[in-house]
């Protein structure tokens, strides 16, 4: 079952490859429709595995599958094993279900494309490899899924191709993967001189008989988890690997909502939920996690404040959400990270759906600017927009407010000195801008007045494939929080099988729940206040704070910043290489040589007639001269 | 039929030859007698690789040893002997060998005006050198076979390469000559050692793995025969900094030479220091092996970058051979089981990715004659079913899992890890500088807007070249999906050789 669950999208993938590559106009609809009843066929086995899990005991909730041998190299085996444990499963629902929605969306978003065929493709292809990922019972199968999803995105980022900025952005998004696959790669061959295998069961096991015979090398495990973290930088885009995600951007819509925010950039958060085994042991690499976290949350929350690309303030929102995903694995909360996880997938799909829609209405305007009272026009879409920023910004009772909450108080309680209320107070004041921007942007792309030609722009509400898909998502964001109530987590309770030990909900966690709460408030109402009561007001701040306002637009100049220090020595160097090293150094010494030889050619010019028969009759000249001496040799 | 199961291997070698003597008679004048030529050396070709398949279908994983023998006396004043057979190393290189050979003579079906039956003639010739030294076991033998293949490849390049064609065929054939002399130089120390040792004299592999050679640090006869050998594979692998040759080679040699350069004339450097080099001086291996992974690293390294930064997409491929066969000694060097099955893995893998893009960059140089990156752009829009052949071609150079090239590059990495993490590290940012050449040629050449008019109607794929790429592509998936087909015939091998060099 599970193999087929893999199987459909890559079925998927391989008809309407082929109907690509046939070259004959496919409809969006039927490739559409192929492609969303694959996933709508994973989704139904993962609901079924996941009510198998459920009624089993909570110590019998896994279930593998080895789909055949994939590299067997001595006593090394390799199989292409799938696991689905609480972890995979809800992962698989997050990945097939809001997959699904956003293939069915796809439908009326890719209507006029030039070649559906080949966008479903894709999109079947980064299913299956995201299923691989979250599947994959071992390193090198979720590594398969890990570089399957990076080539999707690839893929994806750089759809239109003929945009050559769109065509590198996706590369751009490819290599920065590849600086954390490398740390990845070598965290992975660490474990594997440690423990001998790359099976997550069997380093499970192997942790814990080092562990018991006192034989664990902490501070090792402490590098290999570090090594891995990094992996999960470049895929989750986090500081200072983030800045892909941005740029990703270029891609269609529904493919920053899949792609770039609700699956394939978890990637890195349910890697270190899936190895937590591993990183509890090591409170450095820990303290690693949740500090980039914290520190990429904030960072890019300020940066989204300023940004005028509708898609822009979704990605560095989105960046800075997955923040708060690393800052709760980091203090080990993983059943809230994953939670945030969930909840997040669910508005921030929205979100960029919403986005997407404004975007088609719009006809591929992304400036807010140019926006402002969509309200009237599009009003389905601004109410399921409007849903998705009350849940992100953290209003009770919507999704992002318990899964937010949660983390807040883990961080807050965590066991980890100064650095909890630290992190906490990070957290809030990442929620309180969280709150502020969403809030600017909804009211900038669907209040006030029109800031565009309606007689130019006729902008229009999407069709029912659209808007159906966004109502969905829009009821999971209001209904998803509740998953995770304080005091009857169910997802918690899925997750680690119980609630967490320790801190009792006391009346401090109730405090502080009502803290974020009004944080949430206060955010969303300074937006309104800013952008709606009085929009004069962000003009006078954006002069009066000129040099403040450039630095946060500009992004802090950090693209700039790598283009200087690593991008361009990189290409000095390797011109050196080439045209020093290579052409002047080894070829001059080769040359030279042939001119030594030429010289002493000259002296011997009476013998050199030019005919390869002489030079061939000197060479065995001098090969038997040579046998000679060492049959001499030999004999003597 | 027995006649051809006792002598399958001799069958193999030969017959390629039989069939360019076949072909000489016939006129390459007409069209009709130039098609006949092409279908004729096709069909050979194609002939010989079927054979083939029944050595894979016929070895036996489990046994020991070589497989396959023939044996027969030669020179016995030298103890020289023609003995040839394989074993699960060698196997698959012959395979590669077979497999890439009618591809090539599909490939260059219009590429070839002048003197077509020689071309034909010659690719057979070389197809016989080359399994001929795959499957040599008798070490005078191994060398006749090693620079019988030169001469064909120097006239490949020389007669039909681009403008610096006689330029570069020297330099190959000169930088190839000077290894291959002290490498011969090296044999004669050895048989006379062994009659030193043993009262007689000997060629065979076999017996010069049992000799005893002086090892005493860096200026002992082991050490300096090794690198006597070592000069000769370093050059063909090629390994940094004896690269250079290389460039020159391939970006003037006509498509069908640049493919078989790569695909497997390059890989008697891998070959060689696991049949010769290592069993024979195991001290000097061990002594010398530090040195040669840094070097493997840094060729990864230095390749990558300079292939960044060529303007001509046939260089940048030429400099990729660099970066990618400096896996192949980083692994080799490393001396375990994961690091030495990758490596031969990764040889074979290179064959099969590195031969695709030559064929690829030969697709497009037919049709615009430029192989100026900068002259492209956009060609997928005009060419979709060659821009999806390319992609999978690029993928697998850039070593994606799921395609041949992750398995050979993980399972170096993950062996060599275990030996030197500095070295490792290194080389593993190749995979970085990897991405990012492949990426951004591929991006130049095929994205962006189809701009220069001159590409706007080029024609895709034809069926013929389809035909050509369709055997590339499907070794990409089953090399990467399906290792087991070829690592589980090579295991026994790779641990007598692992055994070997054990001192």
């Amino acid at each position: 079952m599970l193999g087929l669950m893999l199987a459909l999208p890559l079925a998927g993938f391989l008809v309407n490859g082929v109907a690509a590559l046939g070259g004959r106009k496919v409809s969006a609809k039927l490739a559409g429709t192929i492609a969303s009843a694959a996933i709508f066929g994973s989704f139904l086995i993962a609901v079924s595995k996941f009510l198998e899990l459920r009624a089993a005991e909570e110590s019998a909730r896994i279930a593998s599958e080895t789909v055949f041998q994939w590299i067997t190299v001595g006593d090394f085996s390799l199989p292409f094993k799938l696991t689905v444990d609480p972890l995979g499963s809800v992962m698989t629902l997050v990945v097939t279900g809001v997959g699904f929605l956003i293939h069915v969306y796809s439908i009326g978003y890719m209507d006029h494309d030039r070649t559906p065929p080949k966008f479903f493709a894709y999109l079947n292809l980064f299913t299956f490899a995201m299923l691989a990922l979250v599947l994959g019972a071992s390193f090198p199968v979720l590594f398969l899924g890990w570089e399957g999803v990076g080539l999707c995105s690839y893929l994806l980022i750089g759809y239109w191709y003929d945009d050559i900025a769109k065509a590198s952005a996706g590369k751009k998004a490819f290599v920065v993967n590849r600086i954390g696959d490398l740390g990845f790669l070598v965290g992975i061959f660490i474990l594997f001189g440690m423990f001998g295998t790359l099976d997550f069961a069997g380093l499970k096991e192997a942790v814990h008989a080092q562990q018991s015979a006192g034989t664990l090398n902490v501070a090792l495990l402490t590098a290999a988890t570090m090594c891995l973290f990094i992996g999960a930088m470049g895929k989750s885009a986090q500081i200072p690997l983030y800045v892909w995600l941005p740029d990703a951007m270029a891609g269609p819509t529904p493919v920053s909502a899949l792609i770039h925010a609700a699956t394939m950039v978890t990637a890195g958060v349910y890697m270190v939920a899936r190895l937590n085994f591993l990183f509890s042991l090591c409170p450095e690499s820990l303290m690693l996690v949740s500090g980039t976290g914290a520190a990429t949350a904030i960072f890019a929350a300020t940066i989204a404040i300023v940004q005028r690309d509708i898609k822009k303030v979704l990605a560095y929102s989105t960046v800075s959400q997955l923040g708060y995903m690393f800052m709760a694995v980091g203090v080990g909360a993983y059943a809230a990270g994953i939670f945030h996880l969930v909840t997040h997938a669910f508005f921030k799909a929205l979100l960029f759906l919403g986005s997407g829609s404004v975007i088609h209405g719009m006809h591929e305007e992304q400036d807010i600017l140019k926006m402002g009272g969509l309200k009237k026009y599009m009003p389905r879409t601004y109410v399921t927009f409007v849903i998705g920023t009350i849940a992100i910004a953290g209003i009770p009772p919507l999704a992002g407010f318990f899964s937010k909450d949660e983390i807040l108080w883990e961080a807050f309680s965590s066991r980890m000195g100064m650095a909890g209320p630290a992190l906490w107070a990070v957290g809030a004041l990442t929620a309180l801008l969280t709150a502020f921007y969403m809030t600017r942007l909804t009211c900038l792309t669907f209040l006030g007045k029109p800031r565009f030609d309606p007689h130019h722009a006729h902008p229009h509400e999407s069709p029912n494939t659209m808007v159906v898909p966004l109502m969905i998502l829009a009821a999971l964001s209001i209904v998803g929080g509740f998953l995770g109530v304080p005091g009857h987590s169910m997802i918690g309770e899925w997750l680690i099988h119980a609630e967490p030990a320790g801190e009792a909900h006391d009346s401090l966690e109730y405090v502080l729940m009502t803290l974020s709460a009004l944080i949430a408030f206060a955010g969303v109402g300074l937006g309104y206040f800013m952008y709606v009561k009085r929009p004069d007001l962000p003009e006078k701040f954006q002069s009066s704070l000129q040099a403040a306002y450039r630095v946060l637009f500009n992004k802090y100049y950090i693209d700039e910043l790598y283009e200087a220090l690593l991008v361009r020595p990189v290409a000095w160097l390797a011109d050196v290489c080439w045209k020093i090293f290579d052409v002047i150094f080894v070829d001059g010494f080769v040359l030279g040589l042939a001119k030594v030889s030429k010289a002493s050619g000259e002296a011997a010019r009476l013998i050199q007639t030019g005919a390869v028969q002489i030079y061939a009759a000197f060479i065995l000249t001098g090969l038997i001269a040579t046998v000679g001496y060492f049959i001499y040799v030999a004999r003597h | 039929m027995s006649l051809v199961t006792e002598h399958l291997l001799t069958l193999i070698v030969f017959l390629p030859t039989v069939f360019a003597i076949l072909l000489l008679p016939f006129s390459d004048q007409d069209e009709s007698g130039r098609k006949g030529l092409k279908i004729a050396a096709l069909v050979s070709s194609l002939a010989v690789f079927a054979l083939s398949l029944l050595l894979y279908t016929g070895f036996d994983s489990a046994a020991p040893g070589f497989q396959f023998n023939e044996r027969h006396g030669w020179i016995p004043a030298f103890g020289i002997t023609y003995w040839i057979g394989i074993d699960g190393i060698s196997l698959f290189l012959i395979l590669l060998t077979t497999f890439l050979t009618p591809i090539v003579i599909l490939s260059s079906w219009n590429a070839i005006e002048r003197k077509l039956k020689a071309y034909l003639a010659l690719l057979l010739v070389l197809e016989t050198g080359m399994i001929g030294a795959f499957v040599a076991l008798d070490v005078f033998l191994f060398y006749i076979f090693w620079e019988a293949m030169l001469v064909p490849m120097y006239f490949l390049i020389g007669v039909w390469g681009g403008k610096e064609r006689i330029y570069a065929s020297m330099k190959f054939f000169l930088f190839t000559l000077v290894g291959s002399l002290l490498m011969l130089v090296a044999i004669f120390y050895l048989l006379a050692a062994h009659k030193e040792q043993f009262g007689g004299y000997s060629a065979a592999i076999t017996d010069l793995y049992k000799l005893k050679i002086a090892f005493d640090g860096f200026l002992s006869p082991q050490t300096l025969l090794f690198l006597a050998f070592a000069a000769s594979f370093a050059i063909k692998v090629p390994m940094f900094p004896l690269h250079t040759w290389l460039p020159d080679a391939h970006v003037q040699a006509p498509t069908a030479g640049s493919v078989i350069l790569a695909g497997v004339l390059l890989k008697f450097g891998g070959y060689g220091f696991i049949r010769f080099a290592f069993p024979v001086f195991p001290a000097a291996v061990q002594y010398v092996a530090p040195a040669f992974m840094a070097l493997g690293a840094i060729a990864i390294v230095y390749g990558a970058w300079v292939s960044m930064v060529q303007p001509d997409i046939k260089k940048l491929v030429a400099y990729s051979s660099v970066s990618h066969m400096g896996f192949v000694i980083l692994g080799l060097f490393s001396l375990n089981t994961y690091a030495v099955t990758g490596s031969i893995y990764q040889m074979l893998s290179h064959g099969v990715s590195t031969g695709g893009l030559f064929l690829i960059v030969g697709m497009i140089y037919e049709r615009r004659h430029t192989r100026e990156i900068a002259d492209f752009g956009g060609i997928s829009r005009a060419m979709p079913l060659f821009a999806t052949v390319f992609m999978i071609v690029t993928l697998s150079s850039v070593a994606l899992p799921g395609t041949n090239g992750f398995i050979g590059e993980f399972l170096i990495l993950l062996g060599s890890f275990q030996v030197s993490r500095l070295w490792t590290v290194i080389a593993g940012t190749g995979v970085i500088f990897g991405a990012v050449y492949m990426l951004w040629m591929f991006q130049r050449v095929m994205f962006g807007p189809l701009a220069n008019e001159e590409n706007k109607a080029l024609p895709d794929l034809s069926l013929r070249e389809l035909a050509v790429m369709a055997p590339i592509v499907a070794a990409v998936f089953v090399m990467g999906i399906f290792p087991n087909l070829f690592l589980a015939k090579m295991e026994v091998s790779v641990r007598q050789f692992l055994t070997q060099i054990k001192v």
